[in-house]
């Protein structure tokens, strides 16, 4: 639990949770019992009493009460908890942005490009391990994200999936890149001319890659993006890497899904306004769709259809679902990435089954975006990034007791805690910290 | 109807004639120009049992009972004496609260769809537009209204923009269908002044000034400086009528109604320190800040606003988009409260104002995770009798109690709960939303026909 303590306290409890941190970190020996807590594995039905074993930073264990406690365990009575694996949020510019360009901060979210196109920019690798927003999403039992480039071109650059806690963006990184993230429909072509324009990109690509000699001989006319991006688009044109494709008009999607079907692609579909009104479709054709949850609002003429029904209506209609943050409020990306779990909240409100929304925030991302194999669940050899929770974690009134990433808890107190620990009485305590 | 051209020389006709001057055609203060033309919308005598109450004032009631009739609270209690004509709902596991109040909207200014010609709340041409007053940007037709209904918000203030040091008048709306706003318009509500802090004035008029913060300040005081010399040369006329009135000037009529106190000062700042200087500038000028807007860094000088007694309206947890943002923390409200300071849940946002409910659990909770013991009751005084203190309304709104307006919601469950929606909204004792009834479910004209009905129709 967080230090509920005096400043002083605080910062006796912030000195020693980094000198664990430290000692985990190199020793990494350590083995954790979680038990008695109802345990949702996701993977699996949900345990009654159950136990979670961590040992070096993975998921060795998962059962019932009768499951073995190593000797020398550090043991959690999650009695009356609930466990979870790490909330996955699927869509953030986590580490990219703090603050706004306009007003001073930073933001790495978008790339220059060339001919509007940068599909080869790994946003990622401008991250910022310790932005003070990772600190707070992981407290709120957020232990995993996509970062991804920020939209506005037909193809802005590729994601990859981090863990949130770390020094240096390789110790968090879980893979990258996961996947391609574009755009169709508003922009500065109009709907036919930029339709045409994605296909000529991939177009390209394709020919790029069957005649890279005759380009770099320059026998080869020019071409509709830089060398870098048709590089960058070969594992889409193969199947291999998923196109996020941000749509929201029903008829933008269907131009996706076809696009999709022509190249091959392994389409996704993001934000998706009005994907509830081709829910069959995007069923058939096995496209997912990451969307929120708390947006009813016809905010364009691309989005008339919005509704908060969207998910639970998708899911019924046998659509993959993953849940991100959309409308429900200021930088649901990023410096609210950490709200995910209130979005999924509010699609159990409008119709969808919590253990479906539960899944949208946790396997099911992981699922799209590749990395199922690691996180997501909990699986014996999946990575041990496990959340405690005092109640039900979409509920206001429950808190992320104990957050472990890679079996790491990192008890930090944020920024945020600082400041409030600062002036929660008056007058302030000005101690250096 | 008067046209814009014509203004100028009806009013020199009314200044000739000044003895009698028609109502609204001159600046005496008070003039009332766009007169509400609001009725209550038909009701009946209802009844909730059986249900739980929040009155905003007093403890949760318990498995009680509220009657409202011709438009007011009759009665609030254990039980209630329904006439044999009322309907009775049942309210079993449910609860009862006051209509919602968000006194910091843009909704029918910023209105969906978003597009360049629904722009309409920010008059970035001067940094001091005290002329503009909100209600000329307010499209009754905007979507976003009913959906803030079925969010169980019943009145909003509709504030002009942010981007200038004076941005304008705001107006109190009840959320109802209406052909023009004069129809939304919360009879008897007194005007607001939207004044901004910080980087919004500083960014809009980087190249003219203000560039600073000190710009910002001196904006302040020049305008308020001028406003107080238009206000006593009025109000020497008013008294003594001598000669002809002074020319008018919008722009300080407007300014100089907030130092008679006719007009409520809400300020958009966002850091302590700022919020400090606006404090002294109000007292340099002899007026009051009603509530300082967003103050994400209220939680710093919560002992000040305590006692000044100025409100401070705040989200549950937006920060970081910019540097004056940067120290948003979700305790913010809690440590507010605690100190004794008037606690406002608001949103600026058309998606939170329809979950301010959910707004008030966040900061409960981060209140609790501190050691602040947020009551339940406290959380709901946040969203309804502080707001409708801020615009001057408690005595109308904002609780439920006998003879007050019947703005009330009833939701499926308890309302700090992620699963609990409003079920049935009532304004003025009339059911203007119901959940369970399409029929019951208000569509603005721009809706028909462009906008899918639940069930996929498009009418």
């Amino acid at each position: 639990m967080r230090s509920l303590g005096t400043a002083p306290a605080a910062l006796v409890v912030a000195a020693i949770a980094q000198l664990t941190l430290g000692a985990q970190a190199t020793a990494g020996a350590q083995t954790i019992a979680i038990t008695g807590g109802t345990v949702f594995p996701i993977s699996g039905p949900k345990i009654e009493h159950g136990t979670v074993i961590i040992t070096n930073g993975k998921i060795t264990a998962v059962g019932g009460a009768s499951t073995a406690v190593p000797a020398g365990a550090t043991k959690i009575d999650a009695t009356g908890k609930w466990v979870t694996p790490g909330l996955f949020n699927a869509a953030t510019s986590l580490g990219l942005a703090e603050g706004n360009p306009q007003s001073g901060g930073y933001n790495e979210s978008r790339a220059k490009g060339e001919k509007g196109i940068s599909a080869s920019f790994n946003a990622w690798e401008g991250m910022n391990p310790a932005a003070t927003f990772i600190a707070e999403t992981r407290r709120d039992g957020v232990t995993t994200a996509t970062v991804a480039p920020a939209g506005g071109s037909l193809f802005s650059g590729r994601a990859a999936v981090v863990d949130l806690n770390g020094e240096t963006v390789a110790s968090m990184l879980v893979k990258g890149p996961v996947a391609m993230v574009g755009e169709l429909g508003d922009g500065s072509e109009a709907r036919g001319e930029q339709f045409a324009h994605f296909k000529a990109v991939l177009s390209d690509a394709k020919t790029y890659g069957l005649r890279k000699v005759a380009y770099d001989n320059g026998a080869i006319r020019s071409m509709a993006a830089s060398r870098e991006d048709l590089e960058a688009l070969a594992p889409v044109l193969a199947g291999t890497m998923p196109l996020i494709v941000s749509a929201n008009k029903a008829a933008d999607i269907r131009a996706a899904l076809g696009i999709a079907k022509q190249f091959g692609l392994k389409l996704v579909i993001d934000g998706g306004a009005e994907a509830w009104e081709c829910a069959t479709e995007l069923a058939a054709a096995h496209v997912p769709v990451m969307a929120g949850a708390m947006n009813n609002i016809p905010n364009s003429f691309s989005s008339l259809g919005h509704r908060q029904e969207n998910l639970a209506l998708l899911r019924a209609a046998g659509v993959q679902v993953v849940i991100v943050g959309d409308g429900g409020g200021l930088g649901e990306d990023n410096y609210n990435a950490r709200n995910v779990r209130y979005e999924a909240g509010n699609a159990v409100a409008y119709g969808m089954k919590w253990d479906d929304a539960l899944r949208a925030v946790t396997l099911a991302p992981a699922e799209v975006m590749g990395v199922a194999d690691k996180v997501g669940s909990l699986q014996v050899g999946r990575e041990a990034n496990v959340v405690v929770w005092s109640g039900d974690p979409f509920e206001f009134a429950s808190s992320a007791e104990h957050v472990y990433v890679r079996g790491v808890e990192n008890n930090a107190p944020t920024r945020q805690q600082m400041l409030i620990d600062r002036y929660k009485n008056k007058p302030p305590t000005y101690r250096k910290p | 109807m008067r046209t814009r051209s014509l203004l100028p020389a009806l009013l020199l006709a009314a200044a000739s004639a000044a003895a009698q001057p028609g109502p609204g055609a001159l600046s005496a203060p008070n003039a009332n120009p766009f007169p509400s033309t609001y009725t209550p919308w038909p009701s009946r005598p209802t009844v909730i049992r059986n249900v739980n109450i929040f009155t905003a004032t007093g403890p949760l009631i318990r498995n009680g009972a509220i009657l409202m009739q011709d438009g007011k609270i009759v009665s609030v209690g254990a039980t209630v004496n329904a006439p044999a004509n009322a309907v009775v709902i049942d309210g079993a596991g449910k609860y009862v609260t006051p209509g919602i109040v968000d006194d910091h909207s843009h909704l029918g200014a910023n209105a969906a769809p978003n597009v360049w010609s629904r722009s309409d709340a920010n008059e970035l041409v001067n940094p001091v537009t005290g002329y503009v007053w909100v209600e000329h940007s307010v499209w009754p037709q905007d979507p976003q209204f009913p959906r803030d209904l079925a969010g169980g918000v019943t009145t909003l203030q509709v504030l002009p923009g942010s981007g200038n040091l004076f941005g304008g008048r705001s107006v109190v709306l009840k959320v109802v269908p209406a052909v023009s706003v004069q129809g939304m318009k919360f009879p008897g509500a007194k005007y607001g002044l939207k004044m901004a802090c910080g980087e919004n004035p500083m960014r809009v008029y980087s190249t003219r000034g203000p560039q600073t913060r000190m710009g910002d300040i001196a904006g302040y005081r020049i305008a308020w400086a001028q406003a107080e010399a238009y206000r006593r040369r009025w109000d020497k006329w008013l008294t003594d009528r001598a000669g002809d009135p002074p020319a008018r000037d919008l722009n300080l009529e407007t300014l100089a109604e907030v130092l008679r106190g006719n007009i409520l000062v809400h300020n958009h700042c966002y850091m302590a320190d700022e919020m400090m200087q606006v404090i002294d500038v109000s007292k340099e000028f002899g007026y009051k800040v009603r509530s300082f807007h967003h103050a994400v860094e209220a939680y710093k000088i919560a002992d000040v606003l305590a006692k000044e007694g100025i409100a401070a309206s705040m989200w549950a947890d937006w920060g970081g988009m910019k540097m004056e943002m940067m120290d948003g923390v979700r305790a913010n409200m809690a440590i507010v409260h605690a100190a004794g300071g008037i606690t406002i849940m608001h949103s600026d946002d058309a998606s939170g104002s329809q979950r301010l409910n959910q707004e008030a659990a966040k900061a409960m909770a981060a209140g609790r995770a501190n050691g602040i013991n947020i009551t339940e009751e406290d959380a709901i005084r946040w969203m309804t009798y502080n707001p409708a203190w801020a615009l001057g309304l408690e005595d109308k709104i904002g609780s439920l109690a006998a003879g007050k307006n019947a703005d009330v919601v009833l939701w499926s469950g308890n309302p700090f709960s992620i699963y609990t929606r409003a079920e049935k909204v009532w304004v003025d004792g009339a059911m203007l939303f119901d959940r369970t009834d399409p029929a019951q479910q208000w569509r603005t004209d721009f809706e028909l026909g462009f906008v899918p009905v639940n069930n996929g129709g498009k009418n």
